[in-house]
């Protein structure tokens, strides 16, 4: 395998915006080591104070479904609306619920 | 395309929403440069604390801020030459926080002497004698390894020096040194890595680094030998000496490298950087660094 | 791939009606959705072009980085070109989602079989020209970008949200370097004006060649990649432009150019189409030295790319040594194999498709 093919990994990159959000993916880097990812994370995701955290995790550790796994993975949870706060009638004058 | 005109609205609002952009952290404004960045010099009285020597304040804000001012020249030499776009990124960030420190030292100096002289006064106007950096940032930038080992170096002791100076008597100086070390660790950290990786990654890279290192080390001593003027400001950096000697130490061997064992270079007449006295790298550095801004005296840019 | 055996089960005629309706809906494809062949080409080559313009567009500007007449300056041009290094590398990251290695692409960009925008081929010869960089090219490259931001791919338009949004400030200190600089002395002012008389037309021509002789638009806006076509967003350019030279107290150098009461914007000349063409064939300016910097900064850099790979795999054989595993089981270090969520792995074969181009 050539150099060219054989460059460093993909590592995708979360941001915490700020405290008390979560952390989300804001694209992908290449990277020789985990360090290397933290760091050009910093540099390249973070040029104008974007984020208060960060992470990266290699590409590859990463187990996806797939977009035809659709339906068996996210259908089923349709049908359970009672999860749902609306499904449950509550009169208008009971307060604080 | 029957719902064109939609579209067109739809993006000319987009646009106006850009050029528009609401200022502080939760706007678009965030987004532009210059804007939610703290300025280190917020609330810090600039007049000249009693006891503190306006010439010899000045003299050492000169000499940190040449030094900055000279390695992010070297630095920003490198854009669109990295050896990979996410270090073209890294570099870049390198050379504005170094181009940072510049300006405040500068302005700083130009402050404390008296003279009112701006940053720019003092970046574009002054002759090569006049500059006050050691020859460790002057020198042309080499491979990889060597501007690694340049930075290495510098990033080290300048990063022990900032430590140092955030409790010095002039607050202007001691912000910017406190907020350099903050950069600095971040430089040191970068360049330590790199020294590892091409320290320790295959020959070629081991011998390159090393070569690198060779070069460089004789204008590190340069870094620790005070000038009078330093002294005379409360600041003597051979005391870092012993420090970033060990620290430096503790990183080649890690990477497999050998400290050199070769001598200080040599000063001119017992003068070297601090006094004016540069290498010839320096010249064609700042007829570069200074050509545009000599042509249009008076001009503002 | 498990992946690739379960998509060849569902029938291709409901694959395509799913992603044709979930583009007639404005929803986002994303990576790992079925798309067509073509679809994916195209957005490859596209996406691919517009990340090589973002890198070989930071030499014409870093032609000036060392020079830049005052710190300040120097500064916001350093901040402007790192970002377009930060644009190519959102970009790059976007076109990796469709099956393409970055190291393949910049093997096509160094080797002439990818192009970049042509506007990056024509010199920067006085400071003023990265202010009418910032003002034109970026401004005409706002025009483009924004309605990508509504692109029917997801990463490509997640990319350009970010994009635009930075790419403000790059049109604004344009703008305002030229406005001190009209201010300014007699020197300077007429630094501006040769700098529009050299950028007004190589930045009209960055919207491409007129809808007539440009074939494949209208299955661009089909698949809502494109959104306008060149000669609307062109037109809208200079409607935009206009007032905003006449602020400046710049002359732009077209005759024609006059204001049609009737359709409520400019009418304009027409650019010269053939010089266009000489610059995409190779004879512009700077078309050599432009791919030769970036391919000597790409194989000077290759020791080095290297070394960080040995020293990770040194890392990982200790790590696995120390944790008593043997060393044959770690992980090759190859990023193309690699896929976030599959995506790369699954349809590297679509990747060669663009060579004919």
């Amino acid at each position: 395998m050539t150099e060219s093919k054989a460059g460093w990994p993909l590592y995708e990159v979360f941001v915490r915006p700020r405290r008390g959000l979560n952390h989300v993916h804001v694209g992908s880097l290449h990277a020789s080591d985990d360090r290397m990812a933290l760091l050009a994370a910093r540099d390249l995701y973070t040029r104008r104070n974007e984020g208060v955290s960060l992470w990266v995790v290699r590409s590859d550790a990463i187990t996806a479904s797939t977009p035809d796994e659709r339906d068996p993975f996210f259908e089923p949870s349709g049908d359970k609306v009672y999860r749902h706060p609306t499904f449950y009638d509550i009169p208008e004058d009971v307060p604080h619920i | 395309m029957q719902d064109h005109s939609t579209q067109a609205d739809v993006d000319d609002h987009v646009y106006l929403g850009l050029a528009e952009a609401a200022p502080g952290p939760e706007g678009e404004g965030r987004w532009a440069y210059g804007t939610g960045f703290a300025d280190p010099l917020l609330g810090v009285d600039t007049a000249l604390p009693p006891g503190v020597d306006g010439a010899d304040l000045a003299a050492c804000c000169l000499m940190l801020g040449d030094d900055a001012l000279v390695l992010a020249q070297r630095l920003i030499e490198w854009c669109t030459r990295a050896p990979e776009l996410e270090e073209e990124v890294a570099l870049a960030n390198l050379g504005l926080d170094l181009l940072g420190q510049a300006r405040l030292l500068l302005t700083r100096a130009g402050q404390a002497d008296g003279s009112g002289r701006t940053e720019d006064d003092l970046a574009y106007w002054r002759e090569e004698h006049e500059f006050r950096n050691v020859r460790l940032v002057e020198v042309p930038n080499g491979d990889f390894a060597h501007s690694i080992a340049r930075l290495l170096l510098f990033a080290t002791a300048r990063c022990a020096l900032y430590e140092a100076l955030s409790a010095h008597p002039d607050p202007v100086l001691a912000a910017v040194a406190a907020r350099g070390v903050k950069e600095l660790a971040y430089h040191r950290e970068y360049a330590t890595a790199w020294t590892l990786r091409l320290g320790d990654g295959t020959p070629y890279s081991s011998a390159r680094m090393q070569a690198g290192l060779d070069a460089v080390w004789p204008l590190l001593d340069e870094l620790f030998t005070a000038h009078p003027a330093e002294l005379r400001a409360g600041v003597d950096p051979a005391v870092l000496r012993e420090p970033v000697l060990r620290s430096l130490s503790a990183v080649l061997a890690e990477a497999g490298l050998t400290v050199p064992d070769v001598p200080p270079l040599a000063s001119v007449l017992g003068r070297a950087g601090r006094d004016g006295v540069h290498t010839e790298a320096l010249g064609p550095l700042l007829a570069e660094l200074q050509v545009l801004a000599r042509a249009h005296p008076g001009a503002t840019w | 791939m498990v992946t690739a055996e379960v998509a060849e089960a569902v029938p291709a005629q409901a694959q395509e009606d799913r992603f044709e309706a979930v583009v007639a809906a404005e929803q986002r494809i994303e990576p790992r959705d079925w798309m067509p062949d073509a679809y994916r080409a195209t957005l490859i080559r596209q996406i691919a072009q517009h990340a090589h313009s973002e890198i070989i567009g930071m030499q014409p500007e870093g032609n000036w980085l060392t020079r830049a007449p005052s710190l300040r300056r120097k500064a916001i041009l350093l901040a402007k070109a790192q970002d377009e290094a930060g644009h190519g590398l959102y970009l790059y990251a976007a076109a990796e989602t469709l099956g393409v290695d970055r190291a393949e692409l910049t093997e096509k960009l160094i080797s002439g079989r990818q192009k970049y925008s042509s506007i990056f081929n024509y010199p920067t010869l006085t400071f003023a020209d990265v202010g009418v960089i910032g003002w034109l090219v970026d401004g005409a490259a706002i025009c483009n970008q924004v309605p990508l931001c509504r692109c029917s791919y997801g990463p490509y338009a997640r990319a350009m949200v970010r994009i635009c949004k930075e790419e403000s400030f790059h049109q604004r200190q344009g703008y305002e370097l030229l406005m001190t600089l009209m201010r300014g002395t007699d020197a300077q002012r007429r630094m501006v004006q040769d700098a529009v008389d050299r950028w007004w037309w190589p930045s009209l021509m960055m919207f491409g060649p007129p809808d007539a002789d440009s074939p494949n638009t209208a299955r661009s806006m089909a698949w809502r990649i494109k959104r306008h076509t060149n000669d609307e967003l062109r037109r809208r350019f200079v409607d935009m432009t206009v007032p905003q030279a006449e602020h400046l107290g710049v002359t732009l150098p077209d005759p024609e150019l006059r204001w049609n009461e009737e359709r409520g914007g400019w009418d304009f000349g027409e650019p010269d189409w053939s010089e266009l063409t000489r610059v995409i064939h190779g004879q512009g300016p700077c078309n050599a030295q432009r791919v030769d910097r970036r391919r000597a900064a790409h194989e000077d850099g290759a020791w080095v790319r290297e070394a960080a790979v040995a020293y990770a795999a040194k890392r990982r054989a200790e790590q696995s040594a120390e944790s008593g595993h043997a060393e044959g089981t770690e992980r090759p270090a190859t990023a193309g194999q690699h896929a976030p969520t599959g995506e790369h792995t699954e349809h590297g074969e679509h990747t060669e498709q663009e060579n004919g181009k």
